[in-house]
């Protein structure tokens, strides 16, 4: 025999699992919430998919080849994640150049600048909304009308800024006009952006990446508990001004941002004890936004406040050593 | 629901090719060169020269401290040289080189195939005669099985754990020798326990062999104070301390050794090499290799003296397949891989793995993206990860803090990384300087 050997470490067998398998795999689990955004707004949710999709990829795309000089990674399917996600959290109706521009917050600023896949400490698709939530705030919350609303509505305001101007008003809840029944926001018949609009799709995706592995109980588990309990502890002191806290659980991207957004490993703690302090802490958060503070939602910036507490959590919160201490 | 041990662990395609497969005499070679370092511990040192006659179970090295062994002849025939050559590490140590001429055994040794199983020796006796045997642990470690046996002052062996669990994807050597030599096995047990002065013997055994597990259980009616216990399948359980968690539920605390829990263990295979030595008088100088992959011809299970290169073991098991990329000295997880057909067979090799060639290159390297795959499978609860990236960097004291020492390397952080991490190359690195500092600090 004369051919060399390879002589390296070992182990000398691999898994057959790749970064590029784990993103498809949210890929597809978003599919199904992808397909009723289609359903619920037509052509105009293609329109804004398709244009943050193809931005994202094609600054990761830039960005790395001309700017970083790097071998450029489109290919490893994270920044189609973050297409999707955008295009998921903006109002369908949103003009062609601010997706672009939230692409360039995402991307550029979000993932690029910290060096890339990996090495972001914030939810790329998240810096790129809050930014456009800040910068457009109009357009981020002017809410076209979905298919099941009358021809002559052209626009409608989500559940939780209804229930927000309830809040404001000192209208009790019984009096709200607008809000939709708990079943039809369940499925999906309200209003929101894209990705948001029905729980039980998004939960649907959630269960499939919890069974391919690609996420952990933890974090969503956490979330939406900590929704319900604090809101439901309002709620029971007080009905009349607080809503049902299961209309918190199902509106506003809670299941979006709890299951696709809070999840994303490269934003979250490496333990699961650390992702229950985690998800708790969005769960705070993301509620006193909703009852105290100016926006209506607030699960996007939970998740990034929460994000940025992530270094910290993974040095403190560790895994169970084996052999004590 | 099957026992297993409690943190991480992987489950990696188990491609056991050769389990069916008799364990075969291979031929005796017509050279061997029988390393003196073979164990853990001090290398024997050579009490042969060259142009000496040796025959058949001759001490041909003599154990030369506490944690040392004795290196025996495993042919007869002519000393040509005590020199360097590589073995599976790679690096040249020294050896003696035989030409074997004949099969010439020494005096005493017993031949016949009996079952001898009226134990006549009380168990300092044992002790000293698995000593003099030079027996080590056989499922790859290597340990002096003679240390193991003595505890330490103020400790006290409870239990001992046979180590039939054979973690390791495409080895069946354990498994085959369970299969063949039960009897043999189970009287090697009561001579561990008497020598250790325990009642009580537990054989861990994985669910993926229900023949070995059957046979053995059978066995155990027989022989007082043993048992078996069925193990789910699940990478690495073969490791020390994953066989006792799995076994008895306990915990080998951080930088102890299994006795800290009253536990010792040992393979099936020292197991039997000690009632050879025992009840047959017969030295370890030969053991059962498994020869396996997925391009070769004929996986086989040789009985093969030590000392005997590569090339002989794979040529009788139909030569080495064309698009053969790299060769393992041991199993796919912890094996080693060897440069050179030339290497020979230790008390330590368990088996040879021919990798094909599109298996045997890493995949290229990619960024980190923190999924914590290899934290959740690291059977130490360790984070692979983040030990690895203080390797890189080379802060130490921070990884010797982030217990980097408790690493059993068992390669579970490598196999799981989707991007393809170096992340036990880098572990080790950081544990060969970390154990360093430790070492310099107790100067």
């Amino acid at each position: 025999m004369s051919k060399l050997l390879t002589v390296s470490p070992s182990p000398h067998v691999h898994s057959s699992e790749s970064t590029q398998k784990i993103m498809l795999r949210v890929v597809y689990a978003m599919i199904p919430a992808m397909l009723w955004g289609i359903y619920m707004f037509g052509l105009d949710a293609v329109r804004v998919g398709l244009i943050s999709i193809l931005s994202c990829l094609a600054i990761e795309f830039l960005i790395q080849k001309y700017i970083m000089k790097v071998k450029p990674s489109i290919t490893d399917g994270s920044a189609l994640i973050t297409g999707v996600l955008l295009a998921f959290n903006v109002p369908v109706s949103l003009p062609w150049w601010i997706i672009i521009i939230g692409a360039i917050a995402a991307m550029g600023v979000g993932k690029l600048s910290f060096g890339g896949l990996g090495s972001n400490v914030f939810n790329p698709a998240l810096v790129g909304r809050v930014f456009l939530l800040i910068s457009f705030p109009v357009q981020m919350t002017s809410w076209p009308a979905t298919r099941m609303m009358s021809v002559d509505s052209v626009s409608a305001a989500t559940p939780l800024a209804v229930i927000k101007e309830g809040i404001k008003n000192g209208i009790p809840v019984s009096q709200l006009q607008g809000l939709p029944d708990l079943s039809d926001m369940a499925i999906g018949f309200n209003n929101g952006s894209m990705g948001e609009i029905s729980a039980i799709l998004l939960i649907i995706g959630g269960l499939y990446m919890l069974w391919k592995k690609v996420i952990t109980w933890q974090t969503p588990v956490s979330i939406i508990l900590t929704v319900l309990v604090v809101s439901g502890i309002f709620w029971l002191i007080n009905p009349e001004m607080y809503v049902n806290p299961v209309y918190h659980v199902i509106t506003g991207g809670l299941m979006l941002g709890a299951i696709f957004m809070a999840t994303d490993m490269v934003t979250s703690p490496m333990t699961g004890k650390g992702q229950l302090i985690y998800g708790v802490g969005i769960g705070l958060i993301t509620i006193s936004i909703r009852m105290f503070g100016a926006y209506p939602e607030g699960i996007s910036f939970a998740i990034l406040i929460m994000n940025a507490f992530v270094p910290l959590i993974n040095m403190y919160v560790k895994p169970k050593r084996f052999g004590g201490q | 629901m099957l026992k297993t041990f409690k943190i991480g662990g992987v489950h990696p395609p188990e491609n056991k090719l050769s389990k069916d497969k008799k364990i075969e005499v291979l031929p005796l070679p017509k050279t061997v060169f029988i390393p003196v370092a073979q164990h853990i511990g001090a290398p024997a040192t050579p009490v042969v020269k060259k142009g000496d006659e040796v025959k058949v179970g001759q001490v041909i090295a003599q154990s030369s401290s506490f944690v040392s062994t004795n290196i025996h002849s495993s042919v007869s025939g002519k000393v040509t040289k005590v020199d360097f050559s590589a073995d599976s590490s790679g690096y040249p140590k020294q050896g003696i080189f035989i030409a074997v001429d004949g099969d010439e055994w020494i005096e005493g040794i017993d031949r016949s195939e009996d079952l001898v199983k009226e134990i006549s020796v009380d168990g300092p006796e044992i002790v000293k005669k698995i000593q003099e045997a030079g027996i080590v642990g056989l499922g790859g470690a290597t340990f002096p099985t003679h240390v193991k046996l003595v505890p330490p002052k103020g400790m006290k062996a409870e239990v001992l754990l046979i180590n039939g669990v054979e973690c390791e994807p495409y080895l069946t050597s354990d498994h085959r020798l369970m299969l063949e030599k039960a009897d043999e096995i189970m009287v090697g047990i009561q001579l561990l326990m008497k020598a250790m002065g325990v009642d009580k013997a537990v054989i861990g055994i994985e669910n993926n062999k229900p023949d070995a597990i059957k046979l053995l259980n059978e066995k155990c009616s027989a022989y007082k104070g043993v048992s078996v216990q069925p193990l789910k399948v699940q990478y690495p359980q073969g490791g020390e301390k994953q066989l006792i968690n799995a076994v008895t539920g306990k915990e080998v605390p951080s930088g102890a050794l299994p006795i800290a829990v009253g536990a010792v263990v040992s393979n099936v295979g020292t197991a039997f090499a000690v009632y050879e030595a025992i009840q047959k008088n017969k030295p370890l100088f030969e053991r059962v290799v498994t020869v396996t992959g997925k391009g070769l011809e004929k996986p086989s299970n040789f009985l093969v003296r030590v000392g005997t290169a590569t090339s002989e073991l794979i040529e009788a098991a139909g030569g080495v397949p064309e698009n053969t990329g790299k060769i393992i000295s041991g199993g796919p997880m912890m094996g080693r891989a060897i440069a050179s057909l030339d290497v020979p067979v230790t008390k330590g090799t368990s088996g040879l793995l021919l990798i094909q060639e599109e298996e045997s290159k890493r995949e290229e390297i990619q960024a980190c993206i923190r999924c914590s795959r290899c934290t959740s499978v690291c059977p130490m609860g360790l984070e692979p990860y983040l030990l690895m990236t203080l390797g890189e960097k080379q802060i130490f004291d921070r990884a010797e803090n982030e217990r980097i020492m408790d690493c059993i390397e068992c390669g579970s952080c490598s196999y799981t990384c989707p991007s393809s991490r170096p992340l036990l190359d880098y572990i080790r690195f950081g544990k060969g300087k970390v154990g360093a500092m430790i070492r310099s600090r107790k100067k």
